[in-house]
């Protein structure tokens, strides 16, 4: 890879799957590391079609103070709302202990 | 080393991080109920739960909660901000990121002037009041019950995940020296009894609806420094705050005096103990890679709106108790006595209901105050009501009971039989005031005790506290004690 300003290196992408908890082996790394580079490059070819007169911004839509009243609407219930997790107790979603945790 | 060694050569620093769950009716960005204490993930939604293709809608409420917040708290309340997704992957969040406000928060700049015991006032900065989602709770079950593989694992509810926060966050509070741990008390304290009169939290300490993180850092004394600071999580009743404060100063002290070096750490207060220990270390784990949530739009208060909410907002606390002391012409030990015992509104109640403030106080701090400590509850939730208590005062102020029936009035209100008036009737407490049969209660007494009545002839009006009290016994309690004196020195000395 060349060293564009968007090139992303093995060391990132190890950083962001530890941050992701994601274990990666050496060559995954090698592997996905041209893979985001590719990605951040088409994001970046944005920059260079938006010019000073064009503001930042975070959304497509020109709206602000979109609000919802305070008022209740039907939740799930507890089954449906576990339906999807691979493993159920105690009405609770049951997830394996997160690295570093106490 | 112990705090005054620690204080003598050492300056705190603190900064307060208060997380207040607001109470609106549903959660921050979905539709679900808030309730606390229902049965697990019964208040959840596709959106709350983070699933595929769900989208959040901000509750309209929860932002002028904030607003409120921030205007009650001096601050500047933004024209424009955006709400950021805080990235990271924990199980709390289903979502694998927060939503939050990172560097446009709603509110900031802010003060707030914290009174202390003494009467002494320290302002605290406030950096910024921001919105934020609560999120899931967590129960940990360790490996020796673990059922996966004999492996730890939690199990989580999501009922909590979305409730709308808003944090509040202090700039480093400095040269507050030894009164430190007691600043951090009554800030605590005091924005509680503001969120509190603005109505837009339980506030409720004890069920996490307002938690502490306390921040400390220690300094060579007078060097102007700030040091390295540790952050004490989740500090959650008002005493904690003190004396985590407290724990960390003397903690630190010792590490630093001895050479070390303080490690920037999470750690966590034990209620129990009073200590704090290590949690996980800050690492590149807190590499949120925030950025601005692209399924909201921004937030854009209109300045009318914000001054509508300004005008609207009530008295703040130190202003109305200043006025009603005033007003009521209690001292000072008197007023804080109130305050501390979470009875001024019961009290100001008392008052409108026609009681003489001396009257609502000394019941509310006197035999009410009593009941609760023995019940274990706060005064405000005993099963009587101001205009109870004002009843009862009435009753005394006719001469219909006496103090010492008007605790077995208070006795029976508190048991559910009724009104005042009605427990005076049920259990017959109205104090006799014939003065025809108060006249031969008299007589019987004088009879019963002849040198006690001749050391009143001869002037000694003050043994007449024992014919009061041998009257009394005769009368069961249900007489009028001035008026029994009144009678005995009448028929001793007239004649």
């Amino acid at each position: 890879m060349s060293a564009s300003p968007t090139a992303i290196t093995r060391e990132q992408v190890r950083h962001l799957a530890d941050l992701a908890r994601i274990d990666l082996e050496d060559a995954e790394l090698d592997h996905l590391a041209p893979q985001l580079s590719v990605i951040l490059e088409s994001v970046a070819s944005i920059s260079a079609i938006a010019a000073d007169d064009i503001e930042p911004t975070s959304h497509a839509l020109p709206l602000t103070n979109v609000f919802r009243d305070d008022v209740v609407v039907p939740s799930l219930s507890a089954e449906a709302a576990l339906s999807g997790a691979p493993q159920v107790e105690e009405q609770r979603f049951a997830v394996p202990k997160i690295l570093g945790e106490e | 080393m112990n705090f005054d060694e620690a204080l003598a050569a050492f300056d705190p620093a603190m900064g307060l991080e208060v997380h207040v769950e607001l109470n609106t009716a549903t959660k921050m960005f979905c539709g679900c109920p808030t309730e606390f204490g229902a049965e697990p993930n019964t208040q959840t939604c596709p959106t709350c739960l983070g699933l595929p293709g769900s989208l959040p809608v901000v509750n309209g409420k929860g932002v002028e909660s904030a607003i409120r917040i921030g205007l009650a708290l001096n601050c500047s309340i933004a024209e424009w901000c955006r709400f950021a997704r805080k990235n990271y992957f924990y199980p709390d969040m289903p979502k694998n990121f927060q939503t939050s406000q990172y560097d446009e928060p709603i509110a900031f700049d802010g003060f707030l002037d914290v009174e202390l015991a003494d009467g002494e006032v320290v302002r605290v900065e406030i950096e910024r009041a921001h919105m934020e989602e609560d999120t899931g709770k967590s129960t940990h079950v360790g490996g020796s019950t673990g059922r996966i593989h004999g492996a730890d694992y939690s199990l989580v509810d999501y009922n909590r995940a979305g409730i709308p926060l808003i944090e509040i966050v202090t700039r480093p509070i400095l040269g507050t020296r030894e009164r430190a741990p007691e600043v951090a008390k009554a800030y605590v304290a005091q924005l509680r009894e503001i969120l509190l009169g603005l109505g837009v939290s339980d506030v409720r300490m004890e069920q996490g609806s307002m938690r502490c993180d306390v921040n400390l850092s220690l300094a060579p004394k007078d060097s102007g420094l700030l040091g390295t600071r540790t952050e004490t999580k989740n500090v959650n009743s008002l005493r904690s705050v003190e004396r985590a404060v407290r724990f960390e100063i003397s903690r630190h002290a010792e590490i630093l005096s001895g050479g070390g070096s303080i490690l920037q750490e999470t750690r966590h207060f034990h209620e129990d103990t009073g200590i704090t220990t290590s949690g996980r270390e800050k690492s590149d784990a807190e590499d949120y890679r925030y950025f601005p949530e692209p399924d909201l739009v921004p937030i854009a208060p209109s300045r009318e709106w914000v001054e509508q909410l300004r005008s609207e907002l009530p008295e703040p606390p130190r202003v109305r108790r200043a006025r009603l002391q005033e007003a009521w012409g209690f001292s000072d030990l008197e007023m804080r006595d109130t305050v501390g015992a979470g009875a001024l509104g019961l009290v100001e109640e008392t008052i409108a209901a026609g009681a003489a403030p001396q009257a609502a106080r000394k019941w509310w701090l006197g035999e009410l105050a009593r009941r609760a400590n023995e019940d274990g509850v706060e005064v405000s939730a005993l099963p009587i009501t101001p205009a109870d208590v004002a009843g009862v005062q009435a009753l005394v102020d006719a001469k219909t009971i006496n103090d010492k029936l008007a605790r077995e009035v208070f006795e029976g209100v508190l048991a559910g039989e009724g009104t005042p008036a009605d427990v005076v009737a049920k259990r017959g407490l109205a104090m006799v005031s014939d003065d025809g049969a108060l006249a031969e209660a008299v007589a019987t007494a004088i009879a019963a005790n002849p040198d006690v009545a001749d050391k009143i002839r001869e002037g000694k009006v003050a043994a007449a506290g024992a014919l009061i009290g041998e009257v009394m016994k005769l009368m069961r309690g249900k007489a009028d004690a001035a008026r029994v004196r009144e009678l005995i020195l009448e028929s001793l000395t007239s004649s």
